[in-house]
Parts: structure tokens; C-alpha cells; sequence
């Protein structure tokens, strides 16, 4: 009997209904499905009804309000006039411009820390070891107040400020001021040329690598690169006049005036997460090459590579597999991390909601608008880091 | 196997069916079954709310507490302090952690009706100001264009600050740091020109945490009304009543000169208000559901309005701050209570 069914396609004996393994399946998924929502709904209208019975507002309307308060550091437009909605908004950007810049810098300091570990030089290796351990060992918290307290103490006030570069820049407590080139339509096609200079790139790279494994011939990507991504706006701002004038910072009744300024919160922030993360990271590029085979730096050496050319061709490549996936959750908390700016004061989402829950009341629906911000960044640096682990994955042949 | 999906839909039912029973319905039974008032207050303002190295309580927000729990147990001292950021005290409240918020909580019309509460009274009129340091030269608010201003976040001080600004054409950038520590550090580490908030704050940093307090000046303009006064949540009337009764008797017991010192001969007294207001003649402890004495255990163990602002901001503390608007209404000021008959 068993050898005789071995060879003919499964016939599906027939059996009730609730004996069929597929149709029980069914069953119990959309049971827990509908129990999962009944909760759900369950929690959601019990809230409702007793914030109705409270009188307290609830609903999403006061996002078209007038906010009324005014924010220190602000990427796009804003005034107190403007809506709650738009101070959202602002504090989305601020964070996004932390964690930004805080990824790309923590990443970098984080993998020439962790590379100088390997060093066989004695005292670099034990100066990154050190610097590993003093930053991740201390919580963040404590790096934050600590630059912040350094900044706003160590620095002058501004009319006593310290100027640099020919009364060009200027240090104080209330940040660094620099000049900057006036508002001209000509940077926003500066800025497109920027764009279409790294696509360029791109594919230039692309060509590059397909001749030199058809041909041999290397070809110096580099160069053409950053000349290309370089040359292209610089040609636009030719063309379109060149157009020099700056704004300068200069002193004006309590403050400097003219120019852009990067404020100390913002800066004492950054450095802090750059610094508090790249000894994490560090780590985890260390153990990523350290996971390779020694015969891999040695067949390396073999073929008269140096030894930067070994790291930067053979080994960082390799180790990148087993550094991507940790690495995410090391970009995921900076994004993170980067809430405590409300204890020294940096504008982020936080900071924005947690006013307009004061203002308005509504902590519900503001808490639900943090969650879904942090959720959908946090979402979004995992989906692109799992897409390039994917790239970058190991194919099997 | 139909049997567990018919148990599961009972449950499920089951679930639907309590929901919505989460309804705080008395908080005075609530109070007295727990036998302690819980009242939320600041996290440390010199003389409205600070604990002391014993961890004693005091301030004239402190006191709204312990009046009304002399009015609610006769004895002052039922109370736990639960302090409260600016940020978590509305929660606090909306959440039912605190009975009552004494907490330097400015009277507005949004607070009083979309988020739920009841303000119960005013025990103490204060006003936003500015605070300056005297080297910068500046004498007047209007003369703040462009200047850096450190503010703490989730208050009333936030908007008010913009719209004076803009009232006035000016500009200024704020930096908002959630604890008052950090605020007041940033500004006295010269990270910003001015300190802004209400002026008993004012007074209260200057005094306390200046590094030297005769190189700062408090500009003379008040930019707003900050009636700061007790909150219950909306709900409980009774509770609500006890607590606006008990600020108006410390008020009431200035009025009629009734003392700490002074309340046991007053308890002889002819005068019929005097014997209505300390239960000698009973009714009013009946009506407000406490008992008889509740005015006198007050101001026997709190003291009347005058008193107890004196012993925390006036001129018998460091503050020294004067009456003003505090005063009576029959010494030029505006704290009046209705008549307890």
C-alpha cells in the first residue's frame, strides 16, 4: 500500500472538515486574526468613550490650528503663525538631519577606529581601544550634557566672539556663524546638476568595472568621479553668471546677523551620537574582519598588495557581509537616540509633539504621530539596509 | 471542535462587554477610602513648592494641599507630594496619578474645558516677565530685537513669548530645554540673553540660583496674565468644591483676621461671620460635606492666606516678594473670596 502511493501524485483522501489540516489552518489564522482586532477595537473605542465622558478633545483637527510658539532652528520656513502641523513637521526634518549626518559620520569615524584596532601599530590599536571603551561605556545622556555644558561654557558670548579666517566665521556660545552665498535661482539647478553629476558618476563607475573585467584596463574612477559630480554644478553656477554674492555674518545688537549659523544643541548632539555610536560601530567592523579567514589577507600580501590596497579591495568587501546587519540596528539607534535632544534642548520631533500635547492636550494623537514618524524612518533604514545586504550577499555558484 | 470556537466567541463577546467600565467616578471617596490626599506639584520652585534635605515639603502651592486635607481628615499632613514636570502634569491629572495639581497652573480657558479639568480658584496672580543681565544694557522688554531667549517647554510662558514678539515686530530665537535645571544653567552660562518666566520665577531663580543675583535685572514689563491655581479633574463636583472652599477660607480667614496665633480666641468671638466661618455656628461644614472645624483645622494648622504667603514668598522668605496683586481686596488687591455663609 505505502510503496503504491509512493509513486502516483497525493490523492487527497476525503475527511471531515474539521480533520483537514488546510481548512483547520484557515480557521484558526482568522480566528486569531479577529480576536488581534477585536482587542484592537476594544482598546481603541474604550479609550474614545472615556475621553468623550472626560470632555477631552480628541481627533486630529488641531493639526490645521495655529501653533503660536516659535522654534530655535528650523530647516524650512516657519513662524509662530504658521500650523501644528508644519511645527511637526519642522521637528520630522531636525531629526532626520541629525540622524542623517549622524549615520554617515558615525559610519565613517566608526570604520577608521575599528581598522585602526587591527593596527599593528601598538599604540594606534591601543589608542582606538581606549577611545572604544571610554565612549560606549558612559551613556549617551551624560556625553550629551557633557558637550553642551562644553559648549556654552567654554565659549564666549557672542560679542566677545572669537573670529576666524579674516572676520569671516565666528566662534561663540551661540554657535558657529559663517557666510554663505546669497539666495540665487541659479543653486537650485546647481543642485540638479549635483544629482544628474552622481548618476553620471554611477554609471561611469558601472562602465569602468565591466571594461577592466573585459579588458584589463583599469580606468581612474575616482577622479572622473569627483570631477564630474564636482564640475558639473561649478559649470551651471559659470553659465549662469557666476553669481558670488555672500551673505556675512556681522554683529548686531544681541546676536550676529547675516550668514548661517550652526547652534551649539545641534552640534553638541551630533558629536555626541557620532561619537557614543562609532565606538559601537568600530566593534562591529573589527569583528567583521576579524570573521575572515586569515588566508584571505595572506593571499592578499601574496599578490604584492599593500597593505591598505589588501583592506580596501579584499578584506572590507568581504567583511561587509557579516557587518551590514548590525550595523542597521546601529543606524536604527541613532535615529533613536536622537530624542534626547530634549534635554539639551535641540528642536527634534520630540520636542515639537511634546509642546503641541501641552498646547492642545491631545497626548493620544500625539503620541500616536511620534510613533508613526520613528516607525516609518526606522522602517525605512531597514528596508534599504536589507536591500544592499541583499546586493552585497555572498552568490553562491 | 465547534465548542472551542463558540467559547472563543464568548470571550470575545465577553471583552466587548466590559468595555468602557474604566469611569472614576468619586474621587473624595477615592480620597478618603485611601485616607491621603496624593497633590501634584512642581518639581522644586523656591517657595510655591521644594522639598527641604528632611524631605519635607513647603510652599504656598504646598499649602493649597494641606488645607485641603486639613478640610477633608483634619490633618494637614495626609498628604503625598507627587512632583510633576511642566510636561506630565496634565497627564498626570487626566490619569488619576494625582487628585489635585497644586502647581503653579496658569487658569486658561482650554485647560478648563478641552482638557478636562476644573480650575478651583487663584492662589497667587502672577505675570510673565524678563530677566536680563544687567551688563547687556537693556531696560525695557521692547528693547529685546533679535535676542536669544531661553524658555522651558509646555507652558502657557512658550506662547506667550511669541505673540509678544510678534505683537511688538521683533524677532528672537528660543532655546526650549525640557528640565527648569538646565534652563536656568543654559542662561546663566550667557548661552542666551534673557530668561523668561512668570515674574515669581523670576524672583525665585534670581534668588536662588544666580551665581551672583545683583547682575541680573527683572525688566519692568509683565507681558500676561498668569492666574496659577489649583486643578481637579471634571467630574467629581463635591471634590471640586472642597477644594475651592478651602482656598477661599485661608482667604476668608485674613479677611476677618483670623490667625494660626490667633484662632483659638477667635473661637469666642461675637461675630457672626467669625462663628459661621470657624463652625461655631454649625451649617457650613455640613453643606460642603466635611466636618464642622474644617476652616478652623486649616488655619490652625496652615494658617490664612496672608500667612502662609508670607512664610514662602514674602518678605518673610528670601523671595520677598510684596503683596501686589496678591494683596486683599480691601487693601488694593485681588484676591477675593465669596462670602462663606
Amino acid at each position: 500500500m505505502a510503496v503504491e502511493s509512493l509513486g502516483s501524485a497525493p490523492r487527497r483522501t476525503r475527511v471531515a472538515p474539521w480533520n483537514d489540516p488546510v481548512i483547520r489552518g484557515w480557521v484558526f489564522q482568522i480566528v486569531v486574526v479577529s480576536l488581534v482586532g477585536l482587542l484592537a477595537w476594544y482598546l481603541v473605542s474604550n479609550t474614545m468613550e472615556n475621553l468623550a465622558r472626560q470632555k477631552i478633545a480628541s481627533g486630529f483637527h488641531y493639526l490645521e490650528r495655529e501653533a503660536g510658539f516659535e522654534i530655535g532652528d528650523t530647516m524650512i520656513e516657519y513662524s509662530p503663525a504658521s500650523t501644528y502641523a508644519r511645527a511637526i513637521w519642522v521637528g520630522i526634518l531636525n531629526t532626520l538631519r541629525v540622524a542623517v549626518l549622524g549615520i554617515i559620520l558615525a559610519t565613517v569615524l566608526g570604520t577608521v577606529i575599528g581598522v585602526g584596532r587591527l593596527s599593528p601599530n601598538w599604540l594606534l590599536s591601543r589608542i582606538c581601544e581606549w577611545y572604544v571603551e571610554a565612549f560606549r561605556n558612559v551613556p549617551l545622556l551624560l556625553w550629551l550634557f557633557l558637550f553642551y555644558k562644553l559648549i556654552s561654557e567654554a565659549f564666549p558670548g557672542p560679542r566677545q566672539a572669537i573670529s576666524m579666517l579674516w572676520n569671516s566665521v565666528f566662534l561663540s556660545n551661540r554657535g558657529v556663524y559663517f557666510p554663505v552665498p546669497m539666495a540665487d535661482p541659479i543653486h537650485q539647478w546647481m543642485g540638479l546638476a549635483f544629482l544628474v553629476g552622481i548618476a553620471a558618476a554611477f554609471f561611469i563607475n558601472r562602465w569602468a568595472k565591466q571594461r577592466q573585467a573585459t579588458t584589463g584596463q583599469p580606468f581612474p574612477i575616482m577622479s572622473t568621479a569627483l570631477g564630474v559630480i564636482i564640475g558639473l554644478p561649478f559649470m551651471v553656477w559659470l553659465l549662469g553668471g557666476a553669481p558670488s554674492h555672500m551673505s556675512w555674518p556681522e554683529l548686531k545688537g544681541f546676536n550676529f546677523v547675516g550668514g548661517t549659523v550652526i547652534q551649539p544643541e545641534f552640534t553638541a548632539l551630533l558629536v555626541g551620537l557620532v561619537l557614543y555610536t562609532s565606538a559601537f560601530v568600530a566593534e562591529i567592523v573589527r569583528s567583521g574582519i576579524l570573521a575572515l579567514h586569515k588566508g584571505q589577507s595572506e593571499a592578499a600580501a601574496a599578490l604584492g598588495l599593500s597593505r591598505g590596497q589588501s583592506m580596501r579591495l579584499v578584506l572590507l568587501p568581504q567583511a561587509l557581509r557579516v557587518i551590514v546587519p548590525p550595523m542597521t540596528s546601529q543606524y536604527l539607534n541613532i535615529t533613536k537616540n536622537s530624542s534626547l535632544a530634549i534635554a539639551i534642548g535641540y528642536p527634534d520631533l520630540v520636542a515639537s509633539v511634546n509642546v503641541t500635547i501641552n498646547q492642545t492636550g491631545q497626548a493620544i494623537e500625539n503620541i500616536l504621530i511620534i510613533m508613526a514618524a520613528y516607525l516609518s524612518v526606522s522602517l525605512s533604514i531597514s528596508a534599504f539596509m536589507n536591500w544592499y545586504n541583499k546586493r552585497i550577499a555572498l552568490r553562491e555558484r | 471542535m465547534l465548542k472551542k470556537y463558540m467559547a472563543a466567541g464568548v470571550i470575545a463577546a465577553g471583552l466587548v462587554g466590559v468595555a468602557g467600565t474604566a469611569q472614576a467616578g468619586k474621587d473624595l471617596d477615592a480620597v478618603k477610602a485611601r485616607g491621603q490626599l496624593i497633590c501634584g506639584v512642581s518639581t522644586g520652585v523656591a517657595g510655591f513648592a521644594s522639598a527641604d534635605s528632611q524631605g519635607k515639603w513647603t510652599g504656598i502651592d504646598v499649602d493649597v494641599c494641606r488645607a485641603v486635607s486639613a478640610a477633608i481628615f483634619g490633618d494637614s499632613e495626609k498628604v503625598k507630594y507627587v512632583p510633576t514636570t511642566a510636561q506630565q502634569r496634565f497627564t498626570a491629572l487626566q490619569s488619576g496619578e494625582v487628585d489635585l495639581l497644586a502647581r503653579t497652573t496658569t487658569y486658561t480657558l482650554t485647560r478648563d474645558t478641552a482638557l478636562g479639568f476644573d480650575f478651583t480658584g487663584v492662589n497667587y496672580y502672577d505675570g510673565q516677565g524678563f530677566m536680563v543681565n544687567k551688563k547687556l544694557g537693556v531696560k525695557s522688554a521692547k528693547e529685546l530685537n533679535g535676542a536669544t531667549v531661553c524658555v522651558q517647554p509646555g507652558t502657557t510662558t512658550e506662547l506667550n513669548l511669541a505673540d509678544y514678539f510678534r505683537t511688538n515686530k521683533m524677532t528672537f530665537k528660543p532655546v526650549v530645554i525640557e528640565k527648569i535645571e538646565e534652563v536656568r544653567a543654559a542662561f546663566f552660562a550667557g548661552r542666551c540673553d534673557v530668561f523668561t518666566t512668570d515674574a515669581s520665577g523670576l524672583y525665585a531663580t534670581r534668588a536662588a540660583n544666580a551665581p551672583t543675583p545683583d547682575d541680573y535685572i527683572i525688566l519692568p514689563e509683565i507681558i500676561s496674565k498668569e492666574p496659577l491655581g489649583p486643578v481637579v479633574r471634571h467630574g467629581d463636583n463635591q471634590f471640586a468644591d472642597i477644594v475651592r472652599w478651602a482656598l477661599y477660607a485661608m482667604i476668608e480667614a485674613e479677611e476677618y483676621g483670623i490667625t494660626s496665633k490667633n484662632v483659638d480666641e477667635m473661637l469666642k468671638s461675637e461675630n457672626p461671620s467669625i462663628k459661621r466661618i470657624l463652625g461655631v455656628t454649625p451649617g457650613m461644614g455640613k453643606a460642603l460635606g466635611v466636618d464642622e472645624k474644617w476652616v478652623y483645622n486649616i488655619v490652625k494648622q496652615v494658617g490664612n492666606y496672608g500667612e502662609s504667603f508670607d512664610r514662602n514668598v514674602g518678605m518673610g522668605s528670601p523671595l520677598k516678594i510684596a503683596r501686589g496683586q496678591n494683596a486683599l481686596w480691601t487693601q488694593g488687591g485681588l484676591q477675593y473670596a465669596p462670602p462663606i455663609r
